[in-house]
């Protein structure tokens, strides 16, 4: 029988406020006519995690997508309002996207290596954007692996395909891409829809693990897993941001009648 | 409360909620066959009570099982989760309840061949009516809903409370009044404490209540007579 150890400060509740990274200021999103999101207001607070709730359609992933502009490779979708990432505004036409997202990057929900070596799939989002000597890639290789959990399961086989990695391990992979180029925003797609629950778990303790150095906005439909990774979530519902809050608050005594409907499976 | 969406979790919830209900109608019916056998000293109403407990002890296993079995299945949020824990609490403090009405008919039993001063015996039965009323208040704000009801029984304790300290006053002068008094006294000074617990258990149950319906919990300190 295992122990079980639990940091003494696990049930403490997050302090008050941190400095916010990420405000989002009345933000509309259009794709073509639709109007998905609806004058949203809220902040990422740096080094922390926010989750992203509400059923489907109801703009959560449109929202994330907004966060590093992806919606920039579709035509006919466009965003108003502001996005202020450390207080520069992200949404601005003279913003250079590929730097953006290499401060704010992406995990999607299917693990999505490249089809090149373990190696390979991580030096090559450096090298887009710095140059370094060989052994300074693979400092930094070894850097991303370690923190994404992986290392140890990979350090024999740097050559071999990602693609011949497990499900979880892929996408443990994905995280350590997406680490290496250092970014200061991480976001999740709903990272674990597509893992099994040892792997799920392995993610999630990544996740906490990973806001000691970033901040965090993660997409979910599971709400117990929002409930576990998050220190503030945010419900969305047909475009509306319907509440936002911590979620110790949110999960126990939520304050909208339609967010106490969601979270406990009584949506009509 | 609209319904879930999967239907067997509404089953499961109401039948915690109609297994706290029973074990609300047995705590009371104990409690007041205990101070009837007490005040008529009915040997055979005692014992009655006492072949009640196991009924009760029973149902409080059977939805603490159910609860755990549906945190387990469900994970509960919200309301749903304070509903759960909320019966775990007041399960808890009704199989208490039950347990002080079988040491009132215990007592019962014991001083029924040496009744002494039956005026002694008033001042409690006031103090059970007013338990008795407590209880009754907290089991329909359990079964309604009702956070206001409860947080009305939650600062009505002090007055169980004043009762208490004149039925010890009366006993003790009793007491002091015929030696002979002591033992029969004693008992009824238990019964005494015991009723003034029940009155607690109430209160205990009010506070789960008021924090099931309304997420909000009750302050520390409850006004004090």
């Amino acid at each position: 029988m295992t122990t079980m150890t639990i940091a003494a400060d696990a049930f403490q509740p997050p302090a008050a406020s941190a400095p916010v990274k990420i405000e989002v200021r009345n933000l509309d999103f259009f794709y073509g006519a639709f109007r998905a999101l609806k004058n949203i207001n809220l902040s990422l607070e740096q080094n922390r995690v926010t989750a992203f709730i509400g059923p489907s359609g109801c703009g959560k992933s449109t929202l994330l997508r907004i966060l590093n502009r992806m919606y920039d490779l579709y035509p006919g979708q466009r965003a108003e309002g502001e996005v202020l990432l450390d207080g520069a505004n992200i949404l601005d036409p003279g913003v250079d996207v590929n730097l953006l997202r290499a401060r704010v990057g992406m995990v999607f929900q299917k693990p999505t290596p490249f089809p090149m070596t373990i190696y390979d799939n991580i030096a090559f989002g450096i090298k887009l954007y710095e140059k370094l000597s060989k052994s300074e890639i693979d400092g930094r290789v070894e850097a991303a692996l370690k923190g994404a959990a992986l290392w140890n399961e990979v350090k024999d086989k740097l050559n071999a395909s990602g693609l011949s990695l497990s499900g979880g391990q892929q996408q443990r992979l994905c995280i350590a891409r997406t680490v290496a180029i250092r970014p200061d925003v991480i976001l999740f797609d709903e990272p674990c829809s597509a893992l099994d629950p040892i792997s799920t778990a392995k993610v999630e303790e990544l996740i906490d693990e990973l806001k000691a150095q970033y901040t965090i906005a993660i997409v979910t439909h599971n709400m117990q897993q929002a409930a576990r990774v998050s220190d503030n979530t945010a419900f969305m519902y047909l475009g509306d941001l319907v509440e936002f809050g911590e979620t110790s608050q949110m999960f126990t005594t939520p304050t909208q009648k339609a967010t106490q409907d969601y979270i406990t499976g009584r949506f009509g | 409360m609209t319904e879930h969406i999967v239907k067997a979790y509404d089953a499961e919830l109401d039948l915690i909620g109609a297994k706290i209900a029973e074990m609300g109608g047995i705590a009371e019916k104990m409690l007041s066959d205990a101070m009837d056998a007490l005040a008529s000293l009915d040997v055979a109403l005692a014992q009655k009570v006492l072949g009640s407990d196991p009924r009760l002890d029973g149902l409080q296993r059977e939805i603490e099982d159910q609860a755990v079995r549906t945190i387990a299945r469900r994970q509960p949020m919200a309301v749903d989760l304070r509903e759960l824990v909320a019966s775990i609490h007041i399960a808890g403090d009704l199989e208490r309840v039950g347990d002080l009405a079988k040491n009132i008919a215990k007592r019962a039993i014991k001083v029924a061949d040496d009744a002494r001063v039956p005026r002694a015996i008033v001042g409690l039965k006031h103090m059970a009516e007013v338990a008795a009323l407590q209880l009754k208040n907290v089991l329909d704000a359990y079964a309604e809903r009702d956070a206001e009801r409860a947080k009305q029984v939650w600062s009505r304790d002090a007055e169980l409370d004043a009762l208490e300290d004149a039925v010890f006053r009366d006993l003790l002068t009793f007491m002091m009044e015929d030696p002979r008094n002591i033992s029969f006294c004693a008992h009824l000074l238990f019964c005494g404490k015991n009723l003034e617990r029940v009155g607690d258990h109430a209160t205990n149950i009010a506070e789960n209540v008021h924090f099931m319906v309304s997420g909000a919990p009750l302050p520390v300190n409850r006004p004090k007579g």
